[in-house]
């Protein structure tokens, strides 16, 4: 039972002060979840706490792999949106 | 524009015609402040135009995180609407974040503010803002210190807040209707919990005007700063205008939003486009004449360095910052000479071309500091502006200039002093006829005065003036009144001098 953070994450020190296991620990290329610590918050909030102010869509996944935050679920731009834009910027 | 300008009204009847008469609207913006926050708004360098060439600020990055998310934000970048978009700063810690600001303040002495913007929210990262303004107060107690924020925590961080040497806060305030802010704000994080849709916008709403009217009832200056987006919030900032205004901002800025598709915000992906030149201008005009104030600051770059259009930041890259050896006890006395330097060049030049009406008025009416009315006199071809030599002028406008606005008094008539061509032959004679029909007058502006006439002008006590050419005459009287008030010219003189005026 652990969260991961993955390379989406922009390192922007939003989830570190608030685990309550001190779990998340800066890192480069990002930050990083370590798993003997993490409990999900479990006991200690009613939200995963990392998860609840991440703003990077798909930052954080659960132990089966499947974005916390899925595509969308935050911003509100379609996927289909943000993945045409995606393309364009590969593409220039 | 509206100047209070009482044409044809006789002079004894006037002094209560301001109040109910067009100057009300200007002074109604700021005379709900209190006396110390009016005089640091007009004596800040950051909120003149002007004395934002002789003064510079710079901004750190310490505070990366956010708690809210904007749909004219993609937090893969720094904030496109508060800072650059489509870049992201070099994240300072706060160690080095205060070297930093000394490094520069030695080196650029015309360093005064610093500010803590982002790239997130400063007060959503308290740990490191405050860490950042504590080291500065000890360090640096010679720069001030502003702070940007959403508001979101604005309310539990005030008391560590006011222990700073905090210049002023600007809270970005785009709504006060949670149905509006739905459209704008996707998620707050509130209480450990994600929070989506109206409900967040409502809390957020809350807080800021809670933090807003808490600052204010601290005596700190709050400025407030909204993104004008069409079709969402554009009807909308009228009223948040007019509230933000009545707590007691002493400034409303309303900036367009910045959303090009390849910033990747939901707004530049949906297709939200900003506001027109036109409909940015209209909309300036429409919740308030000082907005003016600010409008130089716009273009202000999060992560640049020095005076206004230049960017010396490339000089203050953290390995750089780390040779260099710095005394700052010894550079802020060398500050504090060029400050003063500066401050008085600017007290002769920046208040008497930037002061307005409100000046008049606010300093003047509200500050219940009473100042004695000045008779000036006009030379003007028309147009309402000073255009006519002090030599070809046949009559003078006289206007009185009082805390209550200017009024115009009359014409007088003379014959000119250079009658045609290039030779001024009886010059004196004549010249001693128009000091006759200036008695009373104190200034008399023009737009362009000889040598020969200055000394007798002066000797009459009245000060010639061709500063002001081409300006609108009541914008120069109420400047040059501006002026005499800050030179202490305008305390009450004892009833004879009245008199005798
Ligand atoms: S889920 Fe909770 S315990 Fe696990 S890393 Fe995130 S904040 Fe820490
Ligand atoms: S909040 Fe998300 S993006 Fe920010 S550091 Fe944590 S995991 Fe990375």
């Amino acid at each position: 039972m652990a969260f991961e953070i993955i390379e989406s994450c922009v390192n922007c020190w939003a989830c570190e002060p608030l685990c309550p296991n001190q779990a998340i620990y800066e890192a480069r290329p990002h930050f990083l979840i370590n798993p003997d610590k993490c409990n999900e918050c479990a006991g200690d909030f009613e939200e995963s706490q990392c998860v609840s102010i991440c703003p990077i869509e798909g930052a954080i996944l659960n132990d089966l792999g499947l974005a916390l935050n899925p595509p969308g679920s935050l911003t509100g731009i379609p996927p289909k949106k943000f993945a045409e834009l995606q393309a364009a910027q590969r593409a220039a | 524009m509206e100047l209070p300008v009482l044409n044809n009204i006789a002079p004894d009847t006037s002094k209560d015609g301001c109040s109910a008469g067009s100057c009300g609207s200007t002074s109604d913006q700021m005379n709900h402040l209190p006396e110390h926050i009016r005089e640091k708004v007009f004596n800040h360098p950051c909120y003149s135009e002007e004395a934002h060439h002789y003064f510079a600020r710079m901004h750190v990055a310490v505070a990366p995180a956010c708690n809210i998310q904007c749909n004219y934000c993609n937090r893969k970048y720094d904030c496109a609407n508060e800072s650059r978009p489509g870049v992201v700063s070099e994240l300072h810690h706060p160690v080095q974040a205060v070297k930093k600001v000394l490094a520069v303040a030695a080196t650029i002495p015309q360093m005064t503010v610093l500010g803590v913007a982002g790239p997130g929210d400063p007060l959503a990262n308290p740990q490191r803002t405050f860490e950042t303004f504590r080291m500065l107060s000890e360090q640096a107690p010679d720069i001030k210190l502003c702070v940007s924020t959403n508001g979101l925590t604005l309310p539990e961080h005030i008391d560590e807040l006011t222990k700073y040497n905090i210049d002023h806060v600007t809270i970005t305030i785009n709504c006060v209707d949670p149905d509006v802010g739905a459209k704008i704000y996707p998620w707050i994080f509130w209480k450990n919990k994600r929070i989506k849709g109206r409900e967040a916008a409502a809390i957020l709403i809350e807080q800021q005007q809670k933090g807003l009217e808490m600052l204010v009832a601290r005596g700190i200056l709050v400025k407030v700063n909204s993104v004008m987006i069409p079709g969402v919030n554009d009807k909308h900032l009228e009223e948040v205008s007019k509230i933000v205004k009545a707590k007691g901002a002493f400034l409303h800025n309303v900036m367009p939003l910045i959303s090009e598709a390849e910033h990747g915000t939901y707004y530049g992906l949906t297709g939200q486009r900003g506001p027109t030149h036109d409909e940015l201008q209209a909309l300036q005009d429409s919740c308030a004449g000082d907005m003016n104030m600010m409008r130089h600051c716009r273009q202000c770059r999060a992560d640049a360095v020095g005076l206004l259009g230049e960017d010396r930041g490339s000089e203050f890259t953290m390995d750089k910052i780390e040779q260099m050896d710095i005394n700052y006890p010894e550079a802020m006395k060398m500050r504090a000479e060029v400050h003063a330097a500066i401050n008085e060049e600017l007290e002769s030049k920046r208040l008497a071309r930037e002061s307005k009406v409100q000046l008049v008025n606010i300093q003047g009416v509200q500050n219940k500091e009473v100042t004695r009315p000045v008779l000036m006199a006009v030379a003007t071809k028309g147009s309402g502006v000073i255009n006519e030599h002090f030599g070809h002028a046949g009559e003078f406008l006289i206007y009185e200039a009082s805390p209550e606005g200017v009024r115009f008094i009359g014409h007088r008539k003379t014959t000119p002093y250079c009658e045609g061509g290039d030779t001024c032959g009886d010059g004196e004679s004549v010249l001693d006829k128009t000091l006759k029909v200036l008695a009373g007058c104190e200034v008399v502006l023009c737009s362009k005065v000889g040598i020969e006439p200055w000394g007798p002008l002066e000797a009459a006590g009245i000060q010639p003036n061709g500063e002001h050419a081409m300006e609108p005459i009541e914008d120069a009287i109420l400047a040059m009144y501006e002026e005499m008030r800050t030179a202490g010219k305008l305390v009450q003189k004892s009833a004879e001098q009245q008199m005798a005026a």
